[in-house]
């Protein structure tokens, strides 16, 4: 099903809850809308729902591999030259927990990364519906719904006090 | 279009809101879309040094290593000397950054991005070190990296120098992950002030961020989340830079088991005086007096005394438990470094430098908050630091041990100071480049600081919303 977007700015965070909460007021759920802001408010500054996500599993999964990959290392690099060692240990230990616990880390690490990545939908520079006056203090109400409903915000938003709308129909590339 | 709210005395609050981000991207992205009046003269001066080291590098390739002046016994020198300074250097970012965000210190916001940067560059300069120290730069490849099958040639697990390796680059790794993550929503504000070719490079790099409440909170936790991951790594890699000496039992006044976390101490005694040398230079080369205020050298003045006594303690501790041996080199080490010049000169020079003269005036409010002063007191604390390094490094080597027959004590020649000139040049040479493509303070942070700023009633008192130190 296509959808339009409609992008509504507002200039001062207040005006921006009015306008969510005008929104729900109106039956838009959660997924119906977003903010769009340039400084990183506190969650719920204009209302909006919290969001779920599955950012911590990201850094044990790379923790896991890190610590795999450093324990091949390791045991390999010791076991793979044929040293005659007359019956003492091959491996030693100390050394390889040094290179294991920053193999871990790393993992953990490269894996947080990859996971603020995807968990934030950040798949390429396309922007989609999108003002630049939003990294200028702007704060923009973006609407994706079905051409009726879209209308409907709109007017919800401009009940609240929004005064500038962007509109991208059905179909239409964004910017 | 529709009339509606926003009219009168609110339309002006709404205006300045609006007008507050503005000015806060035209004042913190001038760098980048222009050019500061020193700018050319700045990169000129320290690219003409780094050329000089790079040609002392280039000359001590072609000689071998007799062209400086490390010979037996005392075989490492202003490179490792160099290695240790510049590794120490690289924890003022995560300090800053991390410490400081985990503990909620607002003050910490417009210079976290310059420790960070500051953090790469050192870091990438200290590791250079080891590798212009070997001589045969290609043959580090084959101590450092798994990859000779066919020769069955492995890295020696067992080695320090391999933990170097591995520790350095899980450091500079994380360190750049870290910046990145925090740069991504300034490269968008880049993007919406660029065009054509810069324009595209901003929005590949800004991978489509447009700052969703979504966005935004993941990019909080992450921010968090990478802090507390990157915090035993910053530990570790000075421990394990320790380790390069305290492993060596051979040696006087290395084989001590406080050493790791001496080194990190006075790792972030270093860092963090470094990172005040930054923001002075912030202040006088982009003219950011708005955004680097006197608290803000008042609160990391507060810090730098709190963290020159836990490492002054540690000093003390290293030194008191060296003698509590009572071997008999080891008390020869020790009164050689106190007793004899110019050890002695080096060791009253870096106590004055790094501890004494800097705590002394920190204690004072004016002189935190002022500029120059601070600026001062960390080109101090650094210039003990280096000797600190360097007394960790030669004395040891440098007295005779038994059986030992050929012996005698270090002079570094111009190849070695050209070289180390370089590495200085190259770390400032690197963050005004960083400075000159990214915003060197980070936009969004400051807006944040700027959005909760504000205050609250309690009682008949009126309290800062923020808490500020």
């Amino acid at each position: 099903m296509f959808k339009d977007q409609v992008l509504g700015l507002c200039r001062n965070p207040e005006t921006a809850a009015q306008a969510v909460e005008a929104l729900e007021n109106k039956g838009f759920s959660a997924e119906e809308y977003d903010i769009l802001t340039a400084t990183p408010y506190p969650e719920g500054t204009f209302g909006e729902s919290r969001h779920r996500h599955r950012l911590y599993v990201f850094p044990f999964v790379g923790a896991v591999l890190g610590l795999s990959v450093a324990v091949l290392i390791t045991v390999g690099t010791q076991i793979f030259p044929p040293i005659v060692t007359g019956g003492k240990p091959i491996l030693s230990i100390p050394p390889m927990i040094i290179i294991m616990f920053e193999g871990t880390m790393l993992g953990a690490i490269l894996f947080t990364v990859i996971g603020v990545i995807f968990e934030s939908r950040l798949f390429g520079p396309k922007l989609g519906l999108y003002d630049r006056r939003i990294t200028e203090g702007y704060i923009g109400l973006l609407v994706t719904s079905s051409p009726e409903r879209v209308t409907q915000a709109e007017e919800a938003m401009t009940g609240a006090g929004v005064q500038e709308f962007k509109r991208l129909p059905a179909g239409a590339g964004g910017r | 279009m529709n009339g509606g709210r926003g009219a009168g005395s609110e339309g002006k609050m709404e205006a300045d809101r609006v007008g507050v981000e503005k000015k806060i991207n035209k004042d913190l992205l001038g760098p980048v879309f222009g050019f500061p009046r020193n700018f050319w003269k700045a990169s000129g001066v320290l690219s003409l040094v780094v050329f000089a080291g790079i040609l002392a590098f280039v000359w001590l390739l072609i000689n071998g290593l007799g062209v400086a002046g490390i010979n037996r016994p005392v075989m490492w020198g202003f490179f490792i000397t160099n290695f240790v300074f510049w590794v120490g250097i690289s924890h003022a970012g995560v300090m800053i950054s991390s410490i400081l965000r985990l503990s909620r210190a607002e003050w910490r916001l417009p210079m976290t991005r310059a420790a960070e940067i500051l953090t790469i560059m050192a870091l990438f300069t200290a590791a250079l070190h080891p590798i212009i120290h070997s001589g045969r730069p290609w043959r580090t490849m084959y101590w450092a990296f798994p990859y000779d099958f066919s020769r069955m040639l492995w890295p020696n697990i067992r080695s320090p120098i391999i933990w170097d390796v591995t520790a350095i680059l899980t450091y500079l790794t994380s360190s750049a992950m870290f910046v990145y993550v925090a740069l991504i929503p300034d490269l968008a504000i880049a993007r919406d002030r660029a065009s054509g070719f810069a324009r595209s490079m901003y929005g590949r790099m800004a991978l489509g961020w447009t700052g969703t409440s979504r966005q935004w909170k993941l990019h909080g936790i992450a921010s968090v989340l990478l802090a507390g991951l990157i915090l035993p790594v910053f530990v570790s890699v000075h421990s394990v830079v320790s380790w390069d000496f305290a492993s060596l039992t051979s040696v006087e006044g290395w084989h001590s088991t406080v050493f790791a976390p001496y080194f990190v101490a006075g790792a972030i005694h270093s860092g963090v005086s470094a990172v005040v040398v930054v923001m002075a230079l912030m202040v006088w080369f982009y003219g950011w007096k708005d955004y680097l205020r006197p608290r803000h050298f008042d609160a990391i003045g507060k810090l730098l005394i709190a963290i020159a006594i836990g490492w002054f303690y540690f000093y003390i501790l290293e030194f008191v438990f060296g003698m509590y041996s009572l071997e008999g080199p080891e008390l020869a080490m020790r009164e050689m470094v106190t007793f004899q010049p110019p050890w002695s000169i080096y060791q009253i020079a870096f106590l004055f430098t790094a501890f004494l003269i800097p705590v002394s005036l920190l204690l004072f409010r004016r002189v935190r908050r002022n500029v120059l002063a601070m600026f001062l007191i960390g080109i101090t604390v650094n210039i003990g630091m280096w000797f600190e390094r360097f007394l960790i490094v030669i004395p040891g080597l440098a007295r005779k041990q038994p059986f030992t027959f050929v012996w005698g004590t270090y002079r570094p020649t111009l190849v070695e100071i050209l070289i180390v000139a370089g590495s200085f040049a190259l770390v400032f040479l690197g963050i005004l480049m960083f400075a000159k493509f990214f915003p060197l303070v980070p936009l969004s942070d400051v807006k944040e600081g700027e959005a909760s700023r504000g205050e609250i009633q309690i009682g008949r008192a009126r309290f800062k919303a923020t808490l500020q130190d």
